[in-house]
């Protein structure tokens, strides 16, 4: 653009964006500088540094590590162990399912891709009362508990994660060329080496949008293993923990806002390491979902 | 591609044998009501036998097909246990008297009439309603905003992207607690008040409507500045050049140029909105005093999946809570086909 814009509104523009900024950043400024005070301190002035020290930090956090209805450590690595099982076999079977329904054109096909396309309106509370009765009979009746279970659970969110993960990975594998796997079986490859030797290499990228998307969802979600898991399960996840030590701890703000802490802080930490990829991640998944 | 070989044959039978008989035998014992602890490891074991099996099955002209199959099951299988057997279960349960355990007798509609006689379930899909037009107002209008100061020439763009985007990283649960100390604690200071804006209905639900904005824009914004970027430059550049002003050439190309994205927007937050739970749950908890209708209800701040939640698994209603359910996605699903013909008019017309 040619148009030389007046200094004068850059600044007020830059300082506008500072403002917003920091009210945006400032309940992150507050778990942080709450976290170094005693409860008393944090009702007195919940926004001066005053009282700050860090003995008192190392005193809340672990308090919140060892208590019992927190168990951070156990806890993180629940929600760790969810997330990324979750993660490879949506990726895993999201790209197999994909490609199948990408590269046959039969009515069956459609079908399943419209199944999948259609089941994306169907909020989790019409389906959450009977996917808990229905679990809690099936894990009785197999003889693998899938309730207040990692398996349960990573299946449960295989299930709903597959419609955006195949409508997504669907787009992307359109784009790709027939003529390479012809290639590919002309030259002597069965169909499943088409698929891992060739195609699953090309999907990284969408792969990666796709993990992003889901991983937000999984890593943060409450309902489904509040329901799952239960409250006071041997199984928990951060969102399910918090929920379950604010209601034990009532208005003990310093040590809830140490917990909360603690739950943001790997998003945060993950947020700086791949910031660029998270941001394009989350756009590509809204524009094309 | 090669004949399948002797060994591949013999192992696919192998596997395809042992695999049935370990399918059959577990599936024996569950039928028989046994409790032998190992019945779930024989199951899983005799499944990947039968894959093993078929993978290696002697045959060329259907091995594509059931590599088909295979790929299709596992996601398919998880699909329709999660979503689409639940999703004709519960639709079945709204009809009966279900107490999450057993149905004892078929009611018919005794409980979509029922609902409709609770003062307190009108009041949620009221208020719901009421939230989700004020937040897809505000949070496109803020998200707009926040994505032209984005575009605009000034440093450090970067930086401010990425801290408005950061609080959608956080799951509603935290935010809500972590806002629920700010309204209690720490804005009764800085104005010196005594009443916390959570104890009032009105005010908590402006509260849930500022964490939600707070929460959301930034992703939006995101969105909006996608779009935003595809307006090809020397669009612009003509426009100034004809001597349109800012107002102009905001109004007459740029908000008509990104229509699709003010689509998909609008989609989002509408859709979001509806599903608004955590947050709600953390914040307020659905409390709050409200005299309407006559009456005297205490869930003032209690959206509608919300009151699914609560009528369900806290007061133990189940079939009353499915046909909420039921007909929350009834509403979820109109409007969202509703939007979708609307744009693709308004598409069509630009």
């Amino acid at each position: 653009m040619h148009t030389k814009e007046k200094t004068s509104s850059v600044v007020i523009r830059f300082i506008i964006a500072i403002a917003i900024a920091l009210y945006v950043l400032f309940p992150f400024f507050l778990v942080v500088i709450n976290s170094f005070k005693d409860s008393a301190e944090i009702t007195a002035n919940p926004i001066g540094l005053n009282g700050a020290s860090f003995s008192k930090l190392v005193r809340n956090l672990s308090d919140v590590i060892n208590n019992s209805s927190f168990t951070f450590w156990q806890t993180f690595g629940y929600s760790a162990l969810i997330t990324v099982l979750s993660l490879a076999l949506l990726a895993l079977f999201g790209a197999m399912a994909a490609w199948v329904i990408c590269r046959n054109k039969t009515v069956w096909s459609n079908v399943i891709y419209f199944t999948f396309i259609a089941s994306m309106i169907i909020p989790f509370q019409v389906v959450m009362l009977p996917l808990i009765s229905t679990f809690r009979d099936a894990g009785k009746f197999i003889g693998i508990p899938m309730l207040k279970s990692v398996p349960g659970i990573v299946f449960a969110y295989l299930g709903f994660g597959g419609a955006m993960t195949v409508f997504i990975l669907v787009g992307f594998i359109k784009g790709i060329p027939f003529d390479l796997e012809e290639a590919a079986s002309i030259d002597g490859c069965s169909p499943e080496q088409v698929f891992f030797k060739i195609i699953f290499p090309l999907l990284t990228p969408v792969i990666t949008t796709v993990t992003i998307l889901n991983g937000m969802w999984i890593w943060n979600d409450y309902l489904l293993p509040s329901m799952m898991l239960g409250q006071n399960g041997p199984v928990k996840t951060l969102p399910v923990a918090v929920q379950a030590f604010v209601g034990s701890y009532v208005k003990q703000w310093n040590l809830i806002l140490a917990a909360a802490l603690l739950a943001i802080l790997p998003m945060i930490i993950l947020f700086l390491i791949a910031q660029k990829q998270i941001m394009e991640g989350m756009i590509e998944g809204a524009v094309k979902g | 591609m090669k004949t399948p070989s002797a060994t591949k044959r013999v192992l696919s039978l192998i596997c395809l044998i042992a695999g049935l008989g370990l399918l059959i035998w577990s599936l024996a014992l569950d039928f028989s009501k046994s409790e032998a602890s190992y019945r779930g490891a024989t199951l899983i074991i005799g499944i990947i036998g039968i894959v093993a099996g078929l993978y290696f099955f002697p045959t060329l002209k259907y091995h594509r097909t059931i590599i088909n199959i295979l790929f299709l099951f596992p996601l398919l299988f998880a699909f329709a246990v999660t979503v689409i057997i639940p999703l004709f279960l519960g639709i079945g349960y709204s009809f009966t008297d279900w107490d999450g355990i057993r149905v004892k007798n078929v009611i018919g509609l005794a409980n979509y009439t029922s609902m409709f006689t609770q003062p307190s379930f009108l009041w949620s899909i009221f208020l719901t309603f009421l939230f989700v037009v004020c937040n897809m107002i505000m949070v496109n209008l803020v998200a707009f905003l926040l994505a032209l100061l984005c575009t605009s020439k000034i440093k450090g763009l970067g930086f401010f992207r990425a801290a408005y985007f950061l609080p959608n990283l956080i799951g509603g649960i935290v935010l809500g607690y972590i806002w629920q100390f700010i309204f209690s604690n720490v804005v009764t200071k800085l104005f010196n008040t005594q009443y916390s804006m959570i104890a009032d209905t009105g005010t908590a639900f402006l509260a849930v409507i500022i964490v939600y904005i707070w929460q959301y824009a930034g992703y939006i914004m995101l969105i909006y500045i996608t779009g935003l970027n595809t307006i090809p430059g020397d669009v612009l550049e003509a426009s100034g050049i004809d001597g349109a002003n800012k107002l102009q050439t905001l109004f007459e190309i740029k908000i008509p140029m990104i229509a699709p994205t003010i689509t998909i927007c609008t989609f989002l937050t509408l859709t979001s909105a509806f599903k608004q739970f955590d947050v709600n749950l953390a914040l307020t908890n659905g409390k709050g005093s409200v005299d309407i209708f006559g009456n005297y209800l205490t869930n003032g701040t209690e959206m509608l999946a919300l009151n699914i939640y609560n009528t369900a698994v806290i007061k133990n209603n189940y079939a009353l809570g499915q046909a909420k359910a039921v007909l929350f996605f009834i509403i979820l699903a109109c409007v969202s086909i509703l939007q979708v013909r609307i744009s693709n008019k308004k598409e069509v017309e630009l």
